[in-house]
């Protein structure tokens, strides 16, 4: 195991380099110029030669380039170049929110599918299937943004079940008042498609020789459903909750725009809109950084689920 | 002699040929064909200035409702001010510009003033503005579409040249492209977007793509390519040994004939396939980054945009414009979708 873990980790590199170097050159090249994007547009020309000194845009790009490495290892970003705030406590400060939202809406949404996959996989038969097919391909033609439009009219505007948007400082009140609307119709508009997912996964385990062994030697449905296909239906399931997971620190952009989530989601949105490359940098490569990460936990938890799988 | 016996031989349809008499028996594709076609045709004919070129004039009351439901008739949401009766007070006598009255009602008089009747209600209702929804809609699915389309065409382009490199020499070439491949794919989708987004913005670069349209173009062809390439690259590792490959080796044929005039036919049907599934995510992710603010420059108009306005709408009962905007869209996804799900099973009868 562990000399596994060695040479993936050593297969990383060259990819998280070739993310630094994409994001250095990208900015460096495409971007505006840092030194004017902070002086503003009626900076004397002193301003900008100091703050081009302050930030090293005067040295060579290769200096450049091992300065915006350093950052990247030594976990400091320096400070907005909008807001002044320290780019380590902007993370610190707004995670929390992503988090509160994000982790139920993957809790929710994969134990759900997994009850509905089991329920459509014992009923499986045609009249099942065309309706969630037909279902799943009608809803997702709607753009999830009209969701969440009419959802948060319905059922916070006219029923009033919830507030209509806000956000405090105590956590438990933000669980129990402020997150069920969103995580409830994020889960919502996810159902359909992931519970088609799911029953294919079910499905494709159905279908093996184990299965009919057990119904010959008369194992019940249930159980043939709930011991043997769900084990056996772990590995897709870990791999696709596992693509989903960078997702949950990165935030639900329109879901914290939408509801004015104070999350790292509408962070980074504002940071690209008001022209703070540093956030959006930093928010780039430490995520790549953690979606490769995840996926390589993924890869040793296959191990762990399924015996049988050999890793090589 | 030769010839005549050629001629002969009975003729064997064609792949397309066979796809498309496939496709003809399909009743969901055909129908989901016509639907798809209609809206081309809507699009073309707004892209010519046949159809909704004036959607920017305000034709009708603010919030003018949908000719079914019938005018406001208490007013309360009508902004129309009355102007004041009665002739203007006479101030000549105090006033020390009143000398300069003769030449500027000569002047006034040399502007015709026409009163233009603003309609009480439009076919599917008007916006705050008083814009008609229906132009609207119709010049919001010019912009969406074209959109899609033209992303998905430039992420095809990407992924399938880049894919039939890889797979057709491997090597050190491969590695290179599989290199660019992982990083791309490191990088969450939408922190990359955001990443083009802000550099697009106000970089170099903003001055000449003028930020608008083609921006948001460039940004979901750039980040859009990873999964074609992966298919195309799979496809032509699996072909470039072939026997025909092999064969147009022998003939002389060049690399580049060998992989764009020999392979490409034979896994066009996978290229066609995934460039209508991008097709469609385009088009959802349009609306999104419209959203958001990153998408479609706001003196333009996307179903993105239309549905963003209806936020604030819902909320005052105007309820049409999100009506007409989700109604379009949905219409035209489910449309394609099911029109690649049939294109997907007409070419490769293997899968069913």
């Amino acid at each position: 195991m562990l000399p596994y873990i060695l040479r993936r980790v050593w297969q990383m590199i060259p990819t998280l380099l070739g993310v630094i170097l994409l994001i250095f050159f990208l900015f460096k090249y495409f971007g505006g110029d840092p030194a004017e994007v902070m002086a503003g547009l009626k900076a004397s020309p002193e301003r900008i030669a100091s703050l081009r000194a302050q930030l090293g845009l005067d040295r060579p790009v290769w200096e450049q380039l091992w300065l915006f490495v350093q950052q990247i290892f030594s976990f400091n970003w320096g400070k907005s170049w909008t807001t002044n705030e320290p780019i380590a406590q902007i993370f610190a400060t707004r995670l929390p929110a992503t988090l509160t939202i994000m982790v139920p809406i993957l809790l929710l949404e994969v134990l759900l599918a997994i009850v509905a996959g089991l329920a459509v996989a014992y009923v499986r038969g045609s009249l099942s299937d065309r309706a969630i097919m037909v279902i799943s391909t009608v809803a997702l033609s709607v753009s999830f943004l009209v969701y969440i439009i009419v959802g948060q009219y319905l059922f916070g505007f006219v029923l009033g079940w919830f507030p209509v948007q806000g956000w405090s400082a105590s956590f438990w009140k933000n669980l129990i008042t402020y997150a069920p609307l969103p995580v409830a119709l994020a889960v919502l508009v996810s159902l359909a498609p992931q519970t088609r997912l799911y029953r294919s996964f079910f499905l494709d385990e159905i279908g093996q020789d184990y299965v009919r062994t057990a119904r010959a030697k008369g194992v019940t449905e249930n159980a043939i459903l709930l011991k043997h296909v769900l084990r056996n239906a772990m590995i897709p399931i870990l791999t696709n909750v596992a693509t989903g997971l960078p997702g949950v620190f990165i935030g639900s952009f329109l879901i914290e725009v939408f509801f004015s989530i104070p999350g790292l989601g509408r962070e980074i949105l504002a940071a690209v809109n008001r022209s703070d490359y540093p956030v959006i940098q930093a928010a780039t490569v430490y995520l790549a950084a953690l979606t490769m990460l995840i996926n390589l936990i993924t890869d040793v938890l296959y191990k762990l689920v399924d015996p049988r799988v050999r890793l090589t | 002699m030769t010839r005549t016996n050629l001629q002969a031989l009975p003729r064997s349809a064609g792949v397309w040929e066979q796809a498309w008499s496939r496709l003809r028996q399909d009743r969901v594709g055909m129908a989901s064909l016509a639907v798809t076609l209609c809206f081309i045709v809507l699009v073309l004919l707004a892209q010519l200035g046949l159809v909704a070129s004036g959607w920017q004039m305000e034709v009708g009351t603010p919030f003018a409702p949908p000719h079914f439901i019938g005018k406001i008739t208490d007013g309360s949401q009508s902004a129309v001010v009355a102007g004041i009766d009665g002739p203007n007070v006479d101030i000549s006598d105090v006033d020390p510009l009143a000398p300069r009255y003769a030449e500027w009602s000569e002047r006034a008089a040399r502007f015709k003033t026409i009163v233009s009747a603003k309609s009480d209600t439009l076919p599917f209702g008007g916006d705050q503005l008083g814009r008609d929804v229906l132009s609207k809609v119709v010049k919001g699915a010019q912009v969406s579409i074209t959109v899609g389309l033209a992303a998905a065409l430039m992420a095809t382009l990407i992924g399938t040249v880049l894919g039939a490199v890889a797979g057709y020499f491997g090597g050190r070439v491969g590695d290179l492209l599989e290199w660019i491949y992982n990083v791309f794919t490191a990088i969450p989708y939408i922190l990359l977007v955001f990443a083009l987004a802000a550099v697009l913005k106000s970089g170099p670069l903003a001055k000449t793509l003028g930020g608008g349209v083609w921006s948001l173009v460039i940004i979901l062809g750039l980040v859009g390519w990873t999964g074609i390439y992966r298919l195309v690259r799979a496809e032509y590792m699996k072909h470039r040994s072939r026997e025909y490959v092999r064969a147009a080796e022998a003939i002389g044929a060049t690399h580049a004939a060998r992989m764009f005039s020999h392979i490409l036919p034979n896994v066009s049907h996978v290229v066609l396939v995934q460039l209508s599934l991008h097709v469609v995510g385009f088009i959802k992710a349009e609306v999104i980054l419209s959203f958001l603010g990153l998408g479609v420059p706001i003196d333009m108009v996307s179903w993105g945009t239309m549905l963003s306005e209806a936020q604030n709408e819902l909320v005052l009962g105007k309820w049409w414009q999100i009506v007409a905007a989700t109604a379009f869209m949905a219409t035209f996804v489910t449309a394609f979708s099911l029109l690649t799900d049939a294109l997907r099973d007409a070419l490769d009868p293997k899968l069913r």
